[in-house]
């Protein structure tokens, strides 16, 4: 479980964050939603310890990020898995070893163990056949479910992805969904989630943080968004026209 | 007041390269694959270049001694002194700061713009050791492409010596074994280690640290470029100053 409690972040004299308190649960997929500019990788980048902030607490499982020295932290990022916008994938890596590079990097494993995890781990992304290309041979959707085979190869608690669906199809982007879903059911890991993609907050979002302008402007699940009267979130989501038809159906239906 | 920050920021960015060092069986393979990319990759052009500069070298001094006092194996003794002390250690390392600097540069800038970097330092990797490190490492090598640069050098001197009809082949030979002083040697090797160092962490400092992107990538090379030719310069005439003034 990671829990935030009063972060602030700014850069020079422009606040960023202002004031964060949430939660995020263990084995559920939390999506940090919010428009763009609003703080979202900002907020996520605070919780991956990239970016320091001046106030406010991030604990991992009721360790205090700020409260532990360097080798606590090393070990505490390596038991995080991140799956980023761009893939981030090793260029001068081929698909398989970039795959098993947190493996070389942080266990004693011999190579033929962590051949048989790799293979494991690309075969659970549905890329059994992919493992000398190189990530520019590869399609967005397979570079994304590579980072995604990288992430959760050394088991981590905690997965962050952020917009995982930028730049794919929908059709696509479901997969992925639903591969973030299944892997953090199956590993019971907490996954945050940085978003601004309406069908995965339908699909997947368990817990729904919306950001706006740096603050935490709504908190719910994807169960309770499209019932909400909180305009701010109102105005995000009803944004698309078709989200628009859906509501007024809903609407119509439970009159 | 940016150029001091820089300044500063480059050196905080050496003392980071040598804490949390990555693993050796990773480091090993990083180094290997760092000489094959800057130090045999570079060999072809060194040779090329050492060799036609030292046949021009040769051919201007002949050109130049038109007093029949001189002797003809002066040729051979310009030539030698010319590749030996300056050609070879520092405008070759020039030459090096556009094609292997630049690759630095551009190889780190793009991991930056393309998120690798964060990918690297979220894992919990120090990644200036894990970049920056293997690259300082494979260019203590470097030495040895000015070596073969000198080698080469005299080379070209000879041949355009012999073939162009300046001089003899003998006077050549005696012109390059004249006066000649182990120190200089030592001096021009010196002088290489110091901008190998150079080489390796003034492109990665500007690659690591780039902001932006494809655009910047390709600005910060340049950029990377003119700073290493003009620290090269710099340290160049303070070590000639220390070591031989």
């Amino acid at each position: 479980m990671i829990e935030v409690k009063n972060l602030h972040k700014s850069f020079g004299d422009v606040h960023i964050l202002k004031g964060i308190d949430t939660t995020f649960e263990k084995g559920k997929t939390s999506l940090v939603i919010g428009q763009s500019g609003s703080g979202k990788t900002v907020f996520l980048k605070c919780l991956l310890g990239l970016f320091d902030y001046e106030e406010g607490s991030i604990s991992y499982d009721g360790k205090i990020y700020k409260q532990l020295n360097e080798d606590e932290r090393r070990n505490l990022r390596a038991e995080i898995g991140m799956v980023f916008q761009g893939s981030a994938l090793f260029d001068s890596m081929t698909i398989a070893e970039n795959v098993m590079f947190p493996l070389q990097m942080f266990t004693k494993q011999s190579k033929s163990e962590m051949e048989e995890r790799v293979n494991f781990v690309l075969k659970r992304v549905n890329l059994d056949n992919a493992h000398n290309k190189m990530p520019s041979e590869a399609s967005g959707g397979m570079q994304k479910r590579v980072a995604i085979a990288r992430a959760i190869v050394n088991n981590p608690k905690y997965l962050f992805c952020d917009e995982p669906n930028s730049g794919l199809d929908p059709k696509t982007a479901i997969v992925i969904d639903n591969l973030i879903q299944e892997i953090t059911d199956e590993y019971n890991i907490t996954t945050v989630i940085n978003s601004h993609d309406m069908n995965s907050v339908m699909e997947i979002g368990e817990k729904i943080v919306f950001l706006k302008d740096g603050h935490k402007a709504w908190e719910g699940s994807h169960k309770t968004i499209f019932k909400t009267d909180n305009e701010v979130v109102t105005d995000f989501v009803y944004s698309s026209n078709l989200f628009k038809k859906v509501r007024k159906m809903y609407l119509e239906e439970n009159q | 007041m940016s150029y001091l920050n820089n300044i500063g920021a480059y050196f905080l960015m050496i003392a980071e390269m040598f804490r949390k060092p990555t693993k050796w069986s990773v480091m090993k393979n990083l180094i290997l694959k760092d000489i094959d990319d800057l130090v045999i990759g570079s060999l072809g052009i060194v040779a090329f270049i050492s060799f036609f500069v030292g046949g021009v070298i040769t051919i201007q001094t002949a050109l130049n001694i038109s007093n029949p006092l001189i002797p003809k194996y002066l040729v051979g003794f310009a030539t030698r002194q010319s590749v030996i002390l300056e050609f070879a250690p520092t405008f070759i390392s020039i030459i090096m700061a556009g094609k292997v600097g630049s690759f630095i540069t551009s190889s780190i800038g793009t991991m930056r713009v393309t998120e690798q970097i964060d990918a690297l330092e979220v894992m919990g990797i120090n990644a200036l050791n894990y970049l920056v490190f293997p690259k300082t490492v494979a260019l203590m090598l470097y030495p040895f492409i000015i070596a073969i640069g000198m080698f080469l050098g005299l080379i070209g001197g000879m041949a355009a010596c012999v073939f162009g009809g300046y001089t003899s082949l003998e006077d050549y030979i005696i012109g390059l074994q004249t006066d000649f002083d182990t120190f200089h040697m030592i001096y021009a090797f010196i002088k290489t280690f110091i901008f190998a160092f150079v080489l390796a962490t003034i492109p990665s400092f500007h690659g690591f640290y780039m902001k932006g992107g494809a655009l910047e990538v390709g600005k910060a090379s340049t950029t990377s470029f003119v700073w290493t030719a003009v620290v090269i310069i710099l340290l160049n005439y303070i070590l000639t100053d220390m070591m031989l003034g």
